[in-house]
């Protein structure tokens, strides 16, 4: 039992308190630095936001300069690629508009987040920080999600109000060897 | 050598071997000498020969008769590969398919926006895992294959695969499936190893190809089964599956199982990310139903537009599955849904995999449909098109839509002739 326990102890001090991981010792510890430039998940917080601002007014032009235009058309309306702009009237129970990204998600954060990783088309990921909360407000602005005038930034940005409000599905508490939803059918 | 080759040519003066080897060419000849024994009467190969190759002693090839291949999904959809190069949806051709592995070449593929595969160089490429972690960690692909391994059969279904009265065959209608033998490294394995936060409940999943595609999945499923994936099939993943790693949450849908994985990160709430929006339902039923994947199967043979040449016996043959843990049983029916029969099992069930049924059946030559339905160990049964209707309240009209990934029940027509087609159309 001694023994045993000074095994334990003896296990505890030789392993190493530095760029390791516990049981098996492989790999290494990235450090916060390298996180911070690889981590672009933007959650509903916003607390993983790089600082920057920006504008709608600001939004339209990074949207002409960057070639937004040439798949979405001028103010997202018209192009080949997925319409940005809402053509019904906010009098339209949200779930009845169109399924566009800065109309019905919950979070504006996930507008910030889709951008930044996932355009322009062919040049993912080359967007600044500001651009991305420009071409963000600019998006909303379109859809009457908020003014023109409307500073986006750190701050500002989870703070956004979107017009789905609460009034979406959570998912459910998922739990394995557990049908995926009790009761349906058979 | 010379008086070698004399001998050997001796001993098959012997047959009339050698007359046929000379009719069948130089080929065939010195094949028969290559073997060195003499051919006999009944033991010529009438066949031409494939002459051995570089490509083909390192890297085998099948045979040019057997012409199986993909097909973009849906056949009048967008194209794969588009005119940039893009690959969006190819479907496996299940008609063919015998047993339950999906071969690594013919497995269906999906991309969430279409997009370029990653060419990427493993010696480059790592996994992190961080956030709500004790430590996170940094791995390279030398170093995740250091960890202890496990490897387990599972199929991979998107949400599109979809049977409408429009497609013709099981490929265009239940083609956006495929099941492989998949090796890597549990995720529990790697979140113990980093040591979970108590406020872990969800984690993201994220992908190095140009879009960065990202899921958000609970923390239940990663500490359960999820498998961090470099093998499939005995051999590396191939590019079009995710090249060098991906990840396998067994039996939910398959957009969840991000490709290229370079990040996994621990977080204490949903985060819609990128391919999160895309599961954003008002009814929280329906959410449900578009995560793990409900029991399913179809039969492969009999299938649409294949041909029975006449009355007789044949061996129904099919696909079973569910996103709830392993087939339990299946049932035929050959008389349009009246009656159901116990179809036997050809392969071991398996969680989240691939089981193959068959069903021995002999057709008595007049027309009528053929389906089959599966239930899983834990006692999920697939419903009808009508059922499903019902449970909602809603009318079945031709084109209903079933909510989440449709698993409903397929039916295909047998005519008189023979003939089989889309028993929805």
């Amino acid at each position: 039992m001694g023994s045993l326990r000074l095994v334990t102890i003896l296990l505890l001090l030789g392993s190493p308190a530095f760029a390791q991981s516990p049981t098996y010792g492989v790999g290494r510890t990235p450090t916060a630095e390298e996180i911070r430039r690889m981590d672009i998940s933007i959650g509903p917080t916003g607390e993983e936001l790089p600082p920057g601002r920006g504008t709608a007014k600001e939004g339209a032009q990074v949207f002409e300069q960057k070639g937004c235009i040439a798949c979405h058309g001028p103010a997202g309306l018209g192009g080949m690629a997925p319409e940005l702009q809402s053509k019904k009237g906010q009098d339209v129970p949200i779930w009845q508009r169109e399924r566009i990204l800065p109309l019905r998600s919950p979070f504006a954060t996930t507008v910030w987040d889709y951008i930044n990783r996932g355009m322009p088309a062919g040049n993912e990921g080359t967007l600044t920080a500001n651009e991305v909360y420009s071409l963000t407000a600019y998006l909303l602005f379109l859809n009457k999600v908020i003014p023109e005038d409307q500073v986006l930034d750190q701050q500002s940005l989870p703070k956004v109000k979107m017009p789905i409000g609460d009034d979406y599905a959570k998912l459910h508490d998922w739990k394995p060897r557990t049908p995926r939803l009790e009761g349906y059918p058979y | 050598m010379g008086s070698e080759r004399t001998s050997r040519r001796e001993l098959l003066k012997g047959g009339a071997a050698l007359a046929g080897g000379v009719t069948l060419g130089e080929l065939a000849s010195s094949q028969a000498q290559a073997h060195d024994h003499p051919m006999t009467p009944g033991s010529q190969n009438a066949s031409p020969m494939i002459l051995g190759s570089k490509e083909l002693v390192e890297y085998g090839q099948r045979s040019r008769y057997v012409t199986s291949v993909r097909i973009q999904h849906p056949p009048g959809g967008r194209p794969s590969p588009d005119l940039f190069g893009k690959v969006f949806h190819v479907a496996s051709p299940l008609q063919d398919s015998v047993g339950v592995i999906t071969p690594s070449s013919l497995h269906y593929v999906a991309t969430t926006r279409g997009s370029y595969m990653p060419d990427i160089d493993p010696k480059q490429h790592t996994l992190t895992i961080h956030g709500l972690v004790d430590h996170p960690l940094t791995l390279t692909m030398d170093d995740l294959k250091r960890f202890p391994s496990v490897t387990r059969l599972h199929f991979i279904e998107c949400a599109g695969n979809r049977h409408t009265p429009r497609q013709k065959t099981v490929q265009e209608t239940h083609g956006m499936t495929s099941c492989a033998e998949w090796t890597g490294v549990l995720l529990s394995t790697l979140l113990k190893e980093c040591g979970l936060k108590g406020s872990a409940t969800w984690f993201v999943a994220e992908g190095a190809e140009e879009v960065k595609g990202a899921s958000s999945m609970p923390i239940a499923k990663a500490m359960d089964d999820c498998l961090i994936a470099y093998g499939m099939n005995g051999e590396a993943l191939r590019p079009q599956q995710g090249f060098p790693v991906r990840i396998i949450p067994p039996g939910f849908e398959g957009i969840f199982h991000t490709k290229y994985l370079r990040r996994i990160k621990v977080v204490d709430r949903y985060y819609m990310n990128y391919n999160d929006f895309g599961h954003l339902r008002e009814d929280p039923k329906e959410a449900a139903l578009s995560e793990q994947i409900g029991p399913k199967s179809v039969i492969t043979y009999p299938s649409g537009g294949q041909q029975l040449p006449g009355r007789g016996f044949y061996e129904i043959s099919g696909l079973a599955w569910s996103g709830g843990g392993a087939i339990r049983t299946v049932e035929v029916s050959t008389d349009g849904g009246k009656k159901w029969n116990l179809a036997e099992l050809k392969t071991t069930p398996q969680r989240m995999a691939h089981v193959r049924f068959g069903y021995q059946w002999t057709w008595d030559g007049n027309a009528t449909e053929i389906l089959s339905r599966a239930t899983d160990e834990i006692g999920q049964v697939q419903a009808l098109r009508e059922q499903i209707a019902q449970w909602w309240n809603v009318p079945v009209e031709r084109n209903y839509r079933v909510p989440g990934l449709d698993n409903s029940v397929m039916p295909w027509k047998i005519a008189k002739d023979g003939s089989v087609t889309n028993g929805l159309a």
